[in-house]
């Protein structure tokens, strides 16, 4: 590992110098192979947080405190560390700057959920794409928005952010504050007649309600792609 | 290649829970739930089951046809790709080879295609004999939407995205034809216990 950035008080990003890394798309993920002294092994999978023309692997983990793999990744780990990654995994949950450079792209995200919609959106600005895309990020507090100064510095020329503070705001926010729900969708996206390419990840039920308002909305299932996290958590 | 995660402990399973987990999997806690798209919703009127492909003539029931077919109560273990585990889950479902009663083929392979165009591969034999069901019913409730009701594949021995939510019929085949995941990079199998995870394994 060459670098850990503490992004938010409980998510750190990782970057890695992989040898051999064969390239992958944005939002692709891979997984992370623990190994204890006795031999015990656990592997979880982590989104791709870097885009396409870094060399380097960036992952966006959470550090959740009653997880077995993640403490570990955003705690113990330091500064020239070597962990087992493979990949790149996945491809349907991916873009690409080049295959439909002016298909509008939506990407919603829930706290963590924003890592590989980051991928994309760095892709974007690393590609020096015109793609007109939207971020709609759902985070509890300000302090717990990651990469809340790089998606300032990229904001603007066809690229638009927009928050969303479910729990708590800092004096005179102006922006959304509440859960995100299908007025808030039906404000954000575009018509459904642009047939924007739609990105969802979150936890479950984040991305339920995402998904479930799109398509009332009248956005094409098939035009929406999701991805789920919240292993540990979820209903019967 | 292995080497030690210095510092990593990791937190064991029980001994009785180990040996029924697959290599690289933990056991879940909840329910995760993982779709590639919105979760579609069929009313059960609309609903239908087809059998069809390479078959002497096509097969299909409707909801209440389905239903009116021998049920059993099945406890399995589930292994999800993405590493989770669940032990001794109990669903109620139709077997596949009640379905397959009296259909003529030559096919060895199977694709399960799903409402929102999902679909997953399988041999045939993997379908028969008891490994197979489509599954209504989860923990005495209908099946939720969210885990594929109103009607699943439940193949518990294989990972569990060859068990299809929301599955509408089997395509019997004379190839094994990639189905959505196996064309993005997961294994044409899915063997948890040989951890055929991907292309490659």
């Amino acid at each position: 590992m060459r670098e850990l950035i503490p992004e938010t008080p409980h998510v750190s990003t990782l970057v890695f110098e992989v040898p051999e890394w064969p390239g992958h798309l944005a939002g692709q993920h891979v997984d992370v192979r623990l190994t204890a002294e006795d031999g015990y092994q656990a592997q979880r999978s982590y989104s791709i947080a870097s885009p396409p023309e870094d060399g380097a692997v960036a992952l966006t983990v959470e550090r959740l405190e009653e997880g077995e793999v993640s403490p570990y990744l955003a705690g113990e780990v330091r500064q020239g560390d070597q962990l087992e990654l493979r990949g790149p995994i996945g491809g349907y949950f991916v873009w690409q700057a080049g295959s439909e450079p002016q298909r509008p792209v939506l990407l919603i995200g829930g706290g963590s959920g924003v890592v590989p919609l980051m991928a994309m959106i760095r892709h974007r600005h690393a590609a020096g794409a015109g793609t007109p895309m939207r971020l709609l990020y759902s985070s509890r507090s300000l302090e717990d928005v990651i990469y809340r100064a790089e998606l300032d510095r990229l904001a603007g020329g066809g690229l638009a952010i927009v928050h969303t503070l479910t729990r708590s705001r800092p004096p005179g926010w102006t922006g959304y504050a509440r859960r995100l729900d299908r007025e808030m969708l039906a404000e954000v996206a575009w018509p459904v007649t642009l047939g924007a390419a739609i990105f969802i990840c979150g936890p479950t039920s984040f991305v339920e309600t995402a998904s479930a308002g799109l398509v009332e909305l009248g956005y094409p299932p098939e035009s929406i792609r999701t991805e789920r996290f919240g292993a540990t958590g979820g209903t019967t | 290649m292995a080497f030690i995660s210095r510092g990593f402990k990791g937190r064991r399973s029980s001994a009785a829970d180990s040996s029924r987990l697959p290599p690289g999997q933990y056991l879940a806690t909840g329910f995760p739930v993982l779709s590639a798209g919105p979760t579609p919703h069929t009313p059960l009127e609309k609903w239908s089951f087809t059998i069809t492909g390479e078959v002497d003539q096509d097969r299909t029931w409707t909801w209440a046809e389905f239903q009116a077919l021998p049920a059993e109560d099945i406890t399995a273990d589930i292994h999800c790709v993405t590493k989770w585990s669940k032990l001794g889950t109990r669903w109620t479902g139709v077997p596949v080879s009640a379905l397959l009663e009296g259909v003529e083929s030559a096919a060895d392979y199977v694709t399960a295609f799903s409402d929102g165009g999902y679909t997953t591969n399988l041999p045939l034999e993997d379908l028969v004999d008891g490994k197979a069901w489509v599954a209504f019913r989860y923990d005495g409730q209908p099946l939720d939407p969210e885990h594929g009701g109103p009607a699943r594949l439940l193949v518990p021995h294989l990972y569990l995205w060859k068990s299809a939510k929301w599955v509408r019929g089997l395509r019997l085949t004379l190839d094994d034809r990639p189905g959505f995941w196996e064309s993005n990079g997961y294994n044409m199998y899915g063997d948890p216990w040989r951890e055929q995870r991907y292309w490659g394994d």
